[in-house]
């Protein structure tokens, strides 16, 4: 028959063997490259933080992680940061569709100002958002000195995340694809969840754990309008800077780590809930 | 019964995609909508889906008006030409899918499952994702998928236009015996006539928006209606003043009764097929005759390139004056 064919060809097509070591020799020079310049821009300075952090010994890593004003910078930041990356999630998904799906007037342009907090100078947008949200806010609303400024300011700076790492994603989505589900029967919602959202979730992992790094090292936007009240909206970053004008590398290290630790967490973290979704589709 | 077409219009801007079409597609048969790229062939295959909408005109599905009923309701399966395939799904998940949206018993669905990839020759393959898939099994797959609905009627765009010539071939065959089984009305769209006429019961032939001949393919291929069914049918070439097939012309080294006198000033083997080109002697019809003969027939005649020959059309050949 003619499907057996075809399936028997299927069944013994030979798998290319590929010992551990098939580097030809350019690209060999090519991983060569690669390797010295992460480890020059990457590598050698992590392993320096972590080994500054160990500087002090084990007793200096403790007493500046639990000093309650750190642990505070810590808990606000990490807190922030992740509120900001769930309401990215949310929006940027949906400012993303609506970028590539809907047509309407001046939609180049908004593709334009989408960029602007990645083109913006951090503090430059600091003092925007002094300027709007602080004590002489024209539209009245005052955030200054709250933990609301380092949201809002976190929410500013990384918006393009999610957005900018959907958008390819959802051009390059089949809307056959959708057609298929729904002449299957499904609904909207069912196409959202069975068919979109699994198809999305790896770009929108990728653009959460982006958010959510840029969140936690944020400075320059949230410094102005944040105040820095010590135990209320002091961030992690501007902690570290403390630790340094003390003189205090080993602490300022040790924040360094945690913040390390913590964003690589999160990224194995949504890593995983990316093929939960992924599969439940 | 089946599908009822009435006085179907669609515009895109000023673009006229189909005019006034009127069409009934018996039940449990398998007919080809057939004509040339952006004709409007694959627009009334969605509009019948519901994936589009006409401007005006109505479609009865089983007797049901189904004009305004969304493609969620409609219970047409759709078979698209790049497969659509559910990419993160395995083929079982991606043939289930339908019947989970119906919320089906779940040993139901994994009975009609087995049945459908048993069906299309996939039972190993229930577990690979659709990028492990050749182009046939991808498109066999998205067949089952659309077959697990029990549709009422069953839509193909281009089903094997993404496949090469050889698993077409397989695939249209199939196609074929499986219709013979299963008997669900079925619609499909090609531009391969070659493909049209081997599989359909009846032929819709569509050009820029119109239906230009509707009837079985023997009564198109020997009866076309207008220059257009005849030349997209098969090759036609010009003989004195009318349309005629290139192996319908009787050709002789010998002086005869001819419509048509000259030498042939060209000659391509193409496997057991000749094709000549011969050019009239007569200064008002200029242009070449094609004819085509096989090998056999080549050298049982003696002729070769060069030669004068006399043509005229075999008897009982089809022909269009124009």
């Amino acid at each position: 028959m003619t499907t057996t064919t075809t399936l028997t060809a299927g069944a013994t097509r030979r798998r290319r063997p590929r010992s551990a070591t098939s580097l030809t020799r350019s690209s060999g020079l090519g991983l060569g490259i690669a390797l010295t310049w992460f480890s020059l821009l990457v590598l050698i300075p992590l392993g320096l933080i972590v080994i500054q952090s160990a500087d002090g010994g084990w007793h200096t890593f403790h007493d500046t992680i639990t000093s309650p004003q750190t642990a505070s910078a810590l808990r606000l930041t990490i807190l922030q940061a992740f509120y900001v990356t769930v309401v990215n999630v949310v929006f940027g998904t949906l400012i993303a569709w609506v970028l590539v799906r809907d047509e309407f007037p001046g939609k180049r342009l908004l593709e334009v100002i989408i960029d602007i907090p990645f083109a913006l100078p951090t503090i430059v947008a600091g003092l925007v958002l002094l300027s709007l949200y602080g004590p002489k806010s024209p539209i009245g609303l005052n955030v200054a000195n709250t933990e609301r400024s380092v949201f809002l300011a976190l929410l500013f700076v990384t918006l393009p995340f999610v957005v900018r790492t959907v958008e390819p994603v959802l051009i390059e989505l089949d809307p056959e694809v959708e057609e298929a589900a729904a002449s299957l029967g499904a609904s909207r919602f069912t196409i959202l969840r069975r068919i979109l959202l699994p198809a999305l979730a790896p770009a929108i992992t990728a653009g959460a754990a982006l958010a959510f790094a840029r969140g936690i090292s944020e400075y320059g936007s949230l410094v102005l309008l944040s105040g820095n009240l010590p135990n209320h909206t002091e961030v992690a970053s501007v902690r570290i800077l403390t630790y340094i004008e003390n003189g205090d590398k080993a602490g300022a290290a040790s924040i360094a780590v945690i913040l390390l630790a913590v964003a690589l967490a999160a990224i194995l973290l949504l890593q995983l809930l990316t093929r939960a979704v992924a599969k439940r589709g | 019964m089946g599908i009822e077409i009435r006085g179907i219009n669609k515009n895109f801007g000023d673009f006229v995609a189909l005019e006034d079409i009127t069409l009934s597609v018996p039940t449990g048969q398998l007919t080809a909508l057939l004509g040339p790229s952006g004709g409007g062939k694959s627009t009334l295959l969605r509009i019948i889906a519901g994936l589009e909408s006409s401007d005006s005109g109505t479609i009865e599905i089983e007797g049901v008006d189904t004009t305004n009923v969304p493609a969620q309701k409609r219970n047409v399966g759709f078979v698209f030409q790049h497969y659509a395939a559910f990419k993160h799904m395995t083929v079982e998940k991606n043939i289930a899918f339908g019947l989970e949206i119906r919320k089906r018993p779940k040993d139901e669905i994994k009975e009609r499952v087995q049945e459908l990839l048993k069906l299309v020759h996939l039972e190993q393959w229930s577990h690979r994702l659709p990028s492990q898939l050749s182009g046939g099994q991808r498109q066999r797959m998205a067949l089952a998928r659309a077959l697990a609905i029990q549709p009422t009627v069953l839509l193909l765009d281009e089903p094997f236009g993404a496949l090469d010539a050889k698993v077409r071939k397989e695939l249209r065959d199939w196609l074929r015996r499986l219709h013979d089984e299963m008997h669900v009305t079925t619609v499909f769209v090609t531009h391969d006539q070659e493909e049209a006429l081997e599989v359909s019961d009846s032929l819709v032939i569509i050009n820029e928006g119109r239906i230009e001949q509707i009837g079985t393919p023997d009564d198109l291929y020997d009866r076309p209606a207008s220059d257009f069914v005849l030349s997209f049918l098969g090759p036609v070439t010009m003989l004195g003043d009318r349309m005629i097939r290139p192996h319908d012309i009787e050709i002789s080294p010998y002086e005869q009764a001819a419509i048509v006198s000259g030498k042939i000033t060209r000659w391509t083997r193409v496997g057991f097929e000749i094709r000549l080109e011969v050019t009239p002697d007569d200064v008002l019809h200029p242009n070449p005759v094609h004819v085509v003969l096989t090998r056999t027939e080549a050298t049982a005649l003696g002729i070769h390139e060069g030669d004068q020959v006399w043509l005229r059309p075999q008897v009982g050949a089809d022909q269009v004056t124009s």
